[in-house]
């Protein structure tokens, strides 16, 4: 016998109980599972991604920002970029949703306790950190110094200026925006992530580094900060391949010897390292 | 389970074949079609291909007459068992929306009728247990392998003429089914006169016990031995180097450009090869405008979508794909699943359009260090 129970493809229905514009073109999400027992047994630790079925259009991984201590509902910020996240984005509070999750190995967020944290981003509204930032947030007497440093293309791409602000008024906490190129408004650096490395506290025995964002980016901030006596074991990166399955079948994920999907989607530098600096994989 | 073997005599197939036809097995089984030997529907011994036999090379298959008179004296055709048990196209769920927006999803159940395959060879069987690790034994175990896999009675034959694209010898997965963990129900083996045939499970004994054999002569296990002894010489093989390391070593070795030079992008090797897993999915809306019905679809690491995230082909060109698909196979693949992804079928060399040989692809990153 095939039910939901046993067939792991098979989404369950949730419903939007909230949805937010995040600008042009991005919008959040506020999922609830229609079953409350599903909702109740739903398990996630930041890092980790759902999948999301718009009725006749298809399914695709998104991750999750909510607090994995909130069971109550299921966070999902999403950028307008094809079919699915096009359909998506003309859902409406009450609609429905296909889900199933969580997937994939998250960050290693317990053990960055006491530590310091460093975060890098590159790209837009790079959701795989911000559900780490959102947790910190929470916690915040459980970890040491927070460095945000969040990189993107162009001035005007940058979306949330006030997450930035509110993150920023946290203690121990400094917040480094940059954007490749700046205009007369952008009050902040202007210049790859990198260059911003200098002006980050923090103990390089004692760090934990995330990282999301175009793999360019990625390779460059990975490489300064080993130049900056930052373990490779504590560079942690959450890596973006074509996803079908989400359950280590379809192939599509994989990097390697790798499924993104579930040995990652977030790797430690170390694990990487070899196919990193190669193109094509 | 002690692998006694039986001699079971050419007029008696037939009854083998009624005695699981009556037990309700769908029976699948080698026969000519569109000059190819191919798996199909099978009732009667009739429809096996007597007496035919086949050449292959790189890029090329016919069919040939014999001048024996044996049912399975030829080499693996286009087709493994992969169809039977990771179907090419498979409707995975299906989902209802309601007026009111309600949406709704369902499992179909598969077809549960139990299927015998008969003439499945070593290496198929060896990429069929490739094949259960990957959908049963991680993670998640894939519901509809697993119905068809539970109900597929495996009947296999040894080989005992390998063609020269096969290399399952220097693999370990043939010419003879190596079969510890008892994957294969029924193994047969062609001798001039009749053949031997041995349970590897309690399924497979008890349809052995229906057929009321006698023992077998120690003339029939010398034939079968020297049949054994004369297929496993294969003249293609695989090259003597670490093959594992080397090609992980060799990512931007020219020989990939020089590869796809010649390679079509076709993925005709990944649609032959009996271990190949990829597949896509895709949601497809019915008819009726009510419901949706979510798929997939065999896909290969060929394709121009495998790579697709927004905007980007992760791999543009042929030759980053062909360096995928060899490294997968012979490299990755080991640390995944503790071996490597080669069965030696040498369908990947019959059936590339343009004769590309996996062996001297290999061949090409031996270097010094060969
Ligand atoms: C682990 C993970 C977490 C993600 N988290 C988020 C998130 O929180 N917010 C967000 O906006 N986006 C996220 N993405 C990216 C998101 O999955 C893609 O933007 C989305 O699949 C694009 O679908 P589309 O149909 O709109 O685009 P199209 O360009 O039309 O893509 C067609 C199809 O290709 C596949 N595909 C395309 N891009 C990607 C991609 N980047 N990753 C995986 N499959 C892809 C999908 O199957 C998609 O349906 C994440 C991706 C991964 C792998
Ligand atoms: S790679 Fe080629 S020879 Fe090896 S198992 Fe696949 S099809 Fe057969
Ligand atoms: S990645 Fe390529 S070689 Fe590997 S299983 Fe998929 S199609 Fe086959
Ligand atoms: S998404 Fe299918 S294997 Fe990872």
């Amino acid at each position: 016998m095939i039910n939901a129970q046993h067939n792991p493809h098979q989404p369950h229905e949730a419903i939007i109980v909230e949805r937010i514009d995040e600008g042009a073109d991005m919008f959040s999400l506020r999922l609830k599972f229609s079953d409350p027992k599903l909702q109740d047994d739903y398990e996630f630790e930041p890092g980790q991604f759902n999948m999301l079925y718009l009725y006749g259009v298809g399914e695709i991984a998104i991750s999750i920002v909510s607090d994995p201590e909130d069971s109550h509902i299921i966070d999902h910020t999403i950028r307008i970029i094809g079919r699915v996240t096009r359909g998506m984005a003309n859902l409406k509070t009450g609609d429905r949703i296909g889900l199933r999750g969580s997937y994939g190995r998250g960050w290693p967020i317990l053990e960055a306790k006491q530590k310091d944290v460093i975060i890098v981003t590159g790209g837009l509204g790079c959701a795989p950190v911000v559900s780490a930032i959102n947790y910190i947030e929470q916690r915040r007497g459980d970890y040491g110094r927070l460095n945000i440093v969040q990189g993107v293309k162009h001035s005007a791409d940058l979306i949330w200026k006030s997450r930035y602000d509110r993150w920023r008024q946290l203690p121990q906490t400094r917040v480094f925006l940059t954007a490749d190129v700046g205009d007369a408004l952008w009050p902040w650096h202007v210049g790859p992530v990198t260059t911003l490395f200098d002006q980050m506290e923090y103990d390089p025995d004692n760090v934990t580094v995330m990282m999301c964002g175009p793999e360019g980016m990625m390779r460059a901030a990975c490489t300064q900060l080993l130049e900056k006596n930052i373990a490779s074991s504590q560079l942690f990166l959450s890596m973006e391949r074509n996803m079908q399955c989400a359950l280590g079948h379809c192939g599509h994920c994989q990097y390697g010897s790798k499924f993104i999907c579930k040995n990652g989607p977030v790797f430690s530098y170390d694990e990487i390292a070899d196919l990193f600096s190669v193109k094509g994989f | 389970m002690k692998m006694e073997h039986y001699y079971f005599s050419t007029d008696q197939l037939q009854r083998l074949l009624d005695n699981l036809l009556d037990e309700g097995y769908r029976c699948v089984g080698p026969q000519v079609r569109d000059g190819a030997i191919m798996y199909d529907e099978l009732s009667r011994v009739e429809q096996l291909p007597l007496g035919v036999t086949e050449t292959q090379a790189p890029g090329s298959y016919s069919l040939n007459r014999h001048a024996t008179q044996k049912y399975f004296d030829w080499a693996n055709g286009p087709q493994a068992i992969k169809p039977l048990l990771f179907a090419p196209q498979e409707k995975l769920w299906q989902s209802a929306q309601a007026a009111d927006g309600q949406i709704s999803f369902n499992t179909a159940e598969p077809e549960l009728r139990p299927v015998a395959i008969i003439g499945a060879r070593a290496c198929e069987i060896a990429a069929m247990k490739l094949q259960d690790q990957h959908f049963l034994q991680q993670q998640y175990s894939d519901p509809f392998y697993k119905s068809r896999r539970d109900n597929l009675l495996v009947i296999a034959v040894n080989c005992g003429h390998p063609a020269s694209t096969c290399f399952c010898h220097s693999t370990g997965d043939g010419p003879f089914v190596e079969d510890d963990e008892a994957a294969a129900d029924m193994v047969l083996t062609e001798l001039e006169h009749g053949f031997l045939i041995a349970a590897h499970t309690d399924r497979g004994e008890k349809i052995l016990e229906d057929l009321g054999l006698d023992g077998c002569h120690q003339q029939h296990l010398d034939e079968s031995a020297s049949i054994r002894a004369r297929a496993s010489i294969q003249d293609k093989q695989l090259p003597q180097f670490d093959i594992k390391s080397r090609l992980l070593n060799e990512l931007d070795n020219e020989a990939w450009d020089s590869i796809a030079e010649t390679c079509l992008s076709c993925g005709n090797c990944t649609s032959v090869c009996p271990t190949c897993f990829c597949h896509s999915e895709n949601d497809v809306p019915e008819l009726d405008g009510k419901s949706s019905s979510h798929f997939r679809e065999w896909d290969s690491c060929f394709s121009q979508g495998h790579s697709y995230i927004h905007g980007i082909t992760i791999r543009s060109n042929t030759s980053q794909r062909y360096r995928q698909w060899l490294t997968h196979k012979f490299s990755t693949w080991h640390d995944q699943y503790g071996r490597s992804g080669c069965v030696g079928c040498g369908r990947c060399v019959t059936w590339c359009p343009v004769g590309i040989d996996v062996i001297e692809s290999l061949a090409k990153f031996g270097g010094d260090a060969s």
